[in-house]
């Protein structure tokens, strides 16, 4: 039976013996990676730098894809709170009431209010020969919108490709999206139909029930949201004239808040003025569509699937980097072991080794990341069909990744090491 | 760690009955066939023999770096069968120093680190270890090179840094297998003159060898043939040039 103090001293020699194998295990491998190759040092960086980009980036840009179509929405459509109608509502009551006291809240940068109904858009019906010709017509939602308030809350003079903004007083113009034209939009399939041949400056029929009216194509809009590149904009004074309207009641309105002020208190102080009888408030978060959550949610997923393809052929890349290391070395492992040196530090070497290699990669990865690719994406979008895809990358996420690539480092550092220092001391000497 | 036999200071390896097989194919290949060895402290002996003689398995046997299928071996009053693996690492790496044919460098560490780096595992702070490992380097005549990788030296310089690491830490025994194998004889001459002067200063070596000529600068020359000893002569312990 051991006394305590013959345990205590049992308990240091261990420690100190611990201590040694590491600063022996931190000596060799110094050494070895400062006296081994320049260019295979480069290449095994460079390969660890390639993975953790891969890591990060491939889930990040398919992560982007997604918040690029939500911020599209958010920007060009539903903006920071939207106020739509109440299910048992065509429209939303009071609204030139409510719209009041939201211009009147100190946190609102700027409101829109948007008279929304559906209607029909007529091209080229000049050249129609018989009346069994077909009508080149679509249905679609005419909006009729203050130009102003519609720019300073969703900038959309800022997505014409073609033509001008709206004006207030413009008493015969309409914008209209790009998806409503063939030229930007080359699909026919049943239920969804083009305008053949329509562009700035040509006449158009515009019917809304049983009113039409005569109007010309002012502007063409496109923008990565179908609601609005589907859309036809006038005046909303014209949109009144138009739709028969006698009252001020919108359909939906969009409110821009001040920066930093939260999407959440506006909401509810807007519903503390009651406004909620009438309409339904939401921050974006509530109001964006729900496909974009679903979408939002399976490709993080997807972003995570990739992600640990992406550390498992980390892992397996630094086992083998460290497999071939150490079994080309596997002579001087043995003489190691042959000269008395632990198998703990040898082991301690390679992982010290395998530590550096990921270290030194994610460390330029993130450089890579911060420096150059964050920034050039966010400058220079991908463009999606539904979005402008960045590039989504928070520093929490990439911690959590690089922590993951140091403990997948570590364990396949460990393992070759662990397979050729088990091997027998004199077969490894003598090569056998 | 030690499990001490019967104190016989005279002796530092007393080996008795080392029988070592090998496995070739179905059958068992015996090399070394019940051999009993005594090597006297500060004795040097040289044990040599033809090609296949098991003279590198007996050295093998001794230096703890393989274990005999029986037989018992005790190195510095140590039953050396009774230990486990780690302290048989550790009697290597404190008790036994190493010479081997091809050298046995580090190739990444420079002559000085090499010579230090058993005294680091020992638990030695790095400026004592620099400061032996300089007075070794000095003894084997290569103060000059303490900076250079195995690389940039020759042969017989790479061996006699090999020899400064084997005696840095002060071993009981140096065990040198082949050493003068790799080299031509002029530094194979240089390389026995090391061990002539260790001797000299009462250190034991036990050398291996094929040639019978160097193994003469021994005080004892044991000549193995077919696993057994064949012949214990005494050496005469001074270069015949």
């Amino acid at each position: 039976m051991l006394t305590e103090e013959e345990k205590e001293i049992n308990k240091n020699k261990k420690r100190n013996r611990v201590l040694e194998n590491i600063s022996i295990g931190s000596f060799l491998a110094y050494r070895q990676v400062k006296r081994s190759s320049w260019a295979t040092t480069v290449l095994i960086i460079f390969v660890m730098t390639l993975t953790f980009l891969n890591l990060v980036v491939v889930s990040g840009i398919l992560v982007g894809l997604i918040q690029g179509a939500t911020d599209a929405v958010k920007k060009s459509y539903i903006s920071d709170i939207s106020v739509t109608t109440l299910k048992s509502k065509n429209e939303i009551e009071n609204s030139p009431q409510i719209l009041k006291t939201i211009q009147e809240l100190p946190w609102v940068d700027s409101v829109t209010a948007r008279y929304l109904t559906g209607g029909v858009i007529e091209a080229n019906y000049k050249t129609k020969i018989k009346q069994t010709d077909t009508t080149d017509e679509v249905s679609t939602i005419i909006s009729g919108i203050d130009p102003a308030s519609e720019q300073a809350v969703t900038n959309l003079s800022s997505f014409l490709i073609e033509g001008e903004y709206l004006k207030a007083d413009d008493t015969d113009k309409v914008i209209i999206g790009s998806m409503l034209l063939k030229k930007y939009f080359p699909v026919e399939t049943a239920g969804f139909s083009t305008l053949s041949d329509a562009k700035v400056g040509d006449k158009v029929r515009i019917t809304i029930g049983v009113n039409t009216r005569e109007m010309i194509i002012k502007g063409i809009v496109k923008t990565k949201v179908d609601e609005i590149s589907r859309r036809v904009f006038m005046p909303e004074s014209q949109f009144r004239i138009l739709a028969g309207k006698n009252d001020f009641n919108v359909n939906e309105m969009a409110i821009k808040i001040k920066p930093g002020i939260s999407p959440e208190l506006v909401r509810d102080a807007i519903k503390m003025t009651g406004a909620d009888k009438y309409g339904k408030i939401q921050t974006f978060d509530e109001a964006k569509p729900k496909f974009l959550t679903d979408l939002i949610n399976t490709f993080a997923l997807l972003g995570n699937v990739v992600g640990s393809i992406g550390l498992v052929v980390a892992s397996i890349t630094i086992f083998i980097v460290i497999y071939i290391n150490a079994i080309t070395r596997r002579k001087f492992i043995g003489i190691l072991k042959g000269i008395g040196i632990e198998s703990s530090a040898i082991k301690t070497a390679y992982v010290r080794q395998a530590i550096f290699y990921a270290f030194i990669g994610t460390a330029l990865g993130c450089l890579i990341l911060f420096a150059l690719l964050k920034p050039y994406f966010d400058a220079n979008p991908i463009d999606f069909p539904f979005s402008d895809g960045i590039l989504s990358v928070t520093i929490s996420g990439v911690l959590v990744r690089v922590g993951l690539l140091m403990i997948a480092t570590i364990i396949a550092g460990y393992i070759p090491a662990q397979i050729v220092v088990r091997q027998n001391t004199l077969d490894a000497i003598l090569g056998r | 760690m030690r499990r001490y036999a019967r104190n016989d200071n005279t002796k530092m390896i007393k080996a008795k009955g080392i029988i070592k097989k090998f496995k070739v194919g179905d059958s068992e290949l015996v090399v070394l066939k019940g051999l009993d060895i005594h090597v006297k402290k500060g004795e040097f002996v040289a044990i040599t023999g033809r090609s296949g003689s098991g003279k590198s398995t007996l050295m093998y046997q001794l230096s703890l770096l393989d274990e005999p299928n029986s037989g018992d071996i005790i190195v510095d009053n140590v039953n050396i069968s009774k230990l486990n693996p780690q302290e048989k690492t550790q009697f290597r790496l404190r008790e036994l120093g190493f010479v081997f044919q091809d050298y046995a460098l580090i190739p990444e560490l420079n002559s000085l680190e090499n010579v230090m780096l058993p005294l680091l595992m020992q638990g030695t702070d790095k400026k004592t270890a620099e400061r032996i490992s300089r007075i070794a380097l000095e003894k084997v005549g290569l103060l000059d090179k303490l900076e250079n990788l195995p690389s940039q030296l020759s042969g017989g310089q790479q061996q006699r840094v090999s020899i400064a690491r084997a005696i840095g830490h002060s071993p009981k025994i140096i065990f040198a297998d082949e050493p003068t194998a790799n080299l031509d004889s002029e530094t194979a001459e240089t390389v026995l003159k090391v061990f002539l002067e260790l001797s000299r200063e009462g250190q034991t070596i036990v050398m291996v060898t094929h040639e019978k000529d160097y193994a003469m600068v021994a005080h004892r020359v044991i000549t193995l043939s077919d696993g057994v000893i064949a012949d214990n002569t005494t050496g005469e312990n001074k270069f015949i040039s």
